[in-house]
């Protein structure tokens, strides 16, 4: 490092970083271009809109009524399931889905914070008392997947685990014939 | 010119005595919830040592050494005597009542929700006002931070604030400010139900304010880990620093966008709208730009160094560095637990990717790694390099300190790449015990049982790095110097106005929280209709 003219040597520094600099800043706008156009390109949004709901009478009245609770085929053939996480399980414990439709899952917490979690897809949501999760699913292949809840709710956390049962759409269209809410608890 | 001596090691003996304790709790459950231990276990014990562990590594340990280093900045920074000893006293003291108030709680089971909180989860109201006491005692570090640097400013009227101070004190107000969030959850939300004056808790907007805190104390543990990149490490190697100003900016950069930030927290919640998490997502991406930056000059202050030794050629160079020294072993291993922490993150601030992995075991290794890797290491690095002028002793055996660096890199590694990889085949995180004999669960024992030796490594290593610092003190004496911190290649003259006051970017920093953080949180606080029931945990 000999440096004859000092003022020339800052100036190289300082032109070699604003290289750097302006690397920098342009790798983190194409992340953000990137992620900004999966989002709307491919769906894949959180929740739009924030919907409220009272744990204390989910038991009582309204969509989250036990006889409510389970997989539902809607008049335009999509799917809802509804289902709530309480200490230390989730109802119904077994959700049983078709494959290859497209199916909205509704749920909330009755008592603490709870997570939704189902292994193998990137279906991934909290359950706060008082608000409603909604998100979006679409399973492709049938199979089982394990559902544990991915949020700390007290000390039975870790034996709270549900499962998604995933059939073929006709099988399951055969069983949603006699209408009502459908789940696999028990099979 | 460091007077207050004591002072600063007590702040850092009991930052290193806490995170002895804390070591073993996170060794042990790595141990009980891995397929190596076979015997009948009680979650009831696991999740107090995970609420112990995540309370002392999150609010205690890492505060004390951003206290302790920032005293031991300021007086050698700044050449001047700390103002306020009594005070700094104080604070300490309130941070070691508080945490000893938090911690009974715990260890007696009356507080297990561990150190998120996660109301309506309620524990004893001891253990949250210990956790206040402990924010408060840092808040007078924060004040005496501002008023050192007032009483050098009046001394030295236009000199630029030597690039140790400056970042020390940016780091001071990003803590105030951020540890806000969380105060209110304590203050407004939690205490009042853990005293029995409120039996409901809006758990939405405790998770809000919660996310305030939660991300930019990251930056707060980071900070000092930064400083040393910046004012240590070239000093040590025996280089020069790249550049003071780029310094600046980086540490202006962390004031200002941290903070604002911390709703990429909560993308998987149900309490925010989409709009507010993309814009937080947006300005998360931002936050990589000072990383970048400082990975530049501290790259290229440690090719001075090397090219001052004779390095030569477009990589030859690195082959000449002082690797027997431990401050560049320290910054090395750093620097790749950076590296692979920082593209993680950058995974998880991506909605579309966080999905996957969000409360899986993937983050659980991010931040270990972030933290527990690239930052404790750093401390490491600092209590090495401080403790001869602390002490005025020196360090018994350098061959010991490589040993326990390398330890903790390995270690850390081990423990970290499994748990990410488990967390990607959707293992869930904060779980006292999994069912090994099931078969989708089976294909992760192997993994979770290298998380556990790799823990074990980390223990030995923390375990031995204790060991380094107690035999220190009965080295022979031995004349340590002044404290001083690395020069810069070009000599700072003068600095802009902006490059040397914070006025103008705690405004921002306020203003951005305001904007990102306003409208959320009113229209949460306004509902009437979001309150839920307390659950109340342990023997009442």
């Amino acid at each position: 490092m000999t440096v004859q003219d000092d003022s020339h040597a800052a100036a190289v520094a300082e032109r070699t970083e604003k290289r750097w600099a302006t690397i920098s800043v342009i790798v983190i706008v194409a992340l953000v271009l990137l992620a900004t156009f999966a989002g709307l390109h491919q769906a894949t949004m959180p929740q739009g809109r924030v919907e409220t709901i009272d744990p204390t009478r989910l038991h009582l009245a309204g969509e989250f009524v036990e006889s409510n609770l389970g997989t539902a085929t809607e008049p335009d053939g999509s799917v809802t399931v509804r289902a709530i996480g309480q200490q230390y399980s989730f109802t119904p414990a077994c959700i049983l889905v078709p494959a290859q439709t497209p199916i909205m899952l509704r749920a909330t917490s009755a008592d603490v914070i709870h997570g939704i979690l189902i292994q193998g897809t990137n279906v991934n949501t909290m359950l706060v008392p008082g608000y409603v999760s909604e998100q979006f699913m679409r399973f492709e292949k049938t199979g089982e997947h394990l559902m544990p809840c991915q949020e700390f709710c007290s000390f039975g956390h870790e034996g709270m685990w549900g499962k998604v049962k995933v059939i073929d759409k006709a099988e399951f269209a055969a069983r949603a014939k006699n209408g009502g809410r459908l789940s696999c608890v028990g099979e | 010119m460091l007077v207050n001596r004591k002072l600063i090691l007590a702040h850092f003996w009991f930052a290193f005595a806490v995170f002895g304790l804390a070591l073993c709790l996170g060794a042990w459950q790595m141990f009980v919830r891995s397929p190596l231990y076979t015997w009948i276990s009680n979650p009831e014990w696991y999740y107090r040592s995970l609420t112990a562990h995540g309370t002392v590594m999150g609010y205690v340990f890492p505060t004390l050494v951003a206290m302790g280093f920032g005293y031991a900045i300021t007086e050698s920074a700044l050449q001047q005597r700390l103002v306020g000893v009594r005070w700094a006293w104080a604070g300490f003291w309130l941070i070691v009542i508080g945490a000893i108030m938090a911690m009974v709680p715990v260890a007696l089971g009356r507080a297990s929700v561990l150190y998120t909180f996660y109301p309506p989860l309620i524990g004893s109201p001891f253990y949250y006002i210990g956790v206040v006491l402990v924010v408060v005692g840092s808040w007078i570090w924060v004040a005496l931070m501002s008023v050192n640097l007032r009483v050098w400013r009046r001394a030295h009227p236009g000199e630029p604030v030597p690039l140790a101070m400056f970042a020390n004190v940016a780091g001071s107000y990003l803590w105030a400010w951020t540890a806000v969030g969380a105060a209110l959850e304590l203050l407004l939300q939690i205490i009042p139900v853990a005293l029995g004056l409120k039996t409901t808790i809006d758990a939405g907007l405790a998770r809000v304010f919660f996310s305030w805190t939660l991300h930019a104390i990251v930056y707060f543990w980071l900070i000092p880990s930064y400083i040393a990149y910046y004012v240590i490490v070239p000093r040590a190697i025996g280089g020069r620093l790249y550049s003071d100003t780029m310094a600046r900016l980086a540490f202006i950069l962390f004031l200002v966008v941290a903070m604002p930030i911390g709703i990429h927290h909560t993308f998987a919640d149900p309490e925010v709208g989409a709009g507010f998490k993309f814009i937080h997502s947006a300005f998360t991406a931002l936050v990589a730009v000072p990383t970048l930056l400082t990975v530049f000059t501290i790259c290229a202050s440690v090719e001075i160094a090397a090219r001052l030794r004779g390095g030569r050629g477009a990589l030859g160079w690195i082959r000449a560095l002082p690797w027997q020294n431990p401050i560049m072993l320290a910054v090395a291993f750093s620097f790749v637990m950076l590296g692979f922490g920082g593209a993680g993150g950058l995974i998880n601030m991506s909605y579309q990717l966080d999905t996957t992995i969000h409360n899986t075991q993937w983050i659980t290794g991010h931040f270990h790694l972030i933290f527990g890797g690239a930052i404790v290491i750093m401390y490491f690095a600092i209590a090495y390099d401080l403790w001869p002028h602390l002490t005025g002793r020196a360090l018994p055996n350098l061959a010991l300190v490589r040993t326990q660096l390398w330890l903790w890199f390995i270690g850390m590694i081990v423990t970290t790449f499994p748990w990410h990889w488990v967390g990607i085949l959707g293992m869930p995180r904060r779980m006292a015990y999994y069912d090994y004999s099931n078969p989708a669960i089976a294909p992760e024992a192997l993994s979770v049982s290298l998380s556990a030796v790799g823990a074990l490594i980390l223990l030995a290593s923390g375990l031995l790095f204790l060991f380094i610092l107690i035999r220190s003190h009965a080295q022979g004496a031995t004349e340590a110097g002044a404290y001083r911190f690395s020069m810069p290649v070009h000599p700072v003259r003068s600095v802009p106005l902006a490059l040397n006051s914070f006025a103008i970017w705690v405004a921002l920093m306020i203003g951005l929280t305001v904007t990102n953080y306003g409208y959320p949180i009113l229209t949460l606080a306004t509902r009437h209709d979001t309150s839920v029931p307390a659950v109340y945990v342990g023997a009442h």
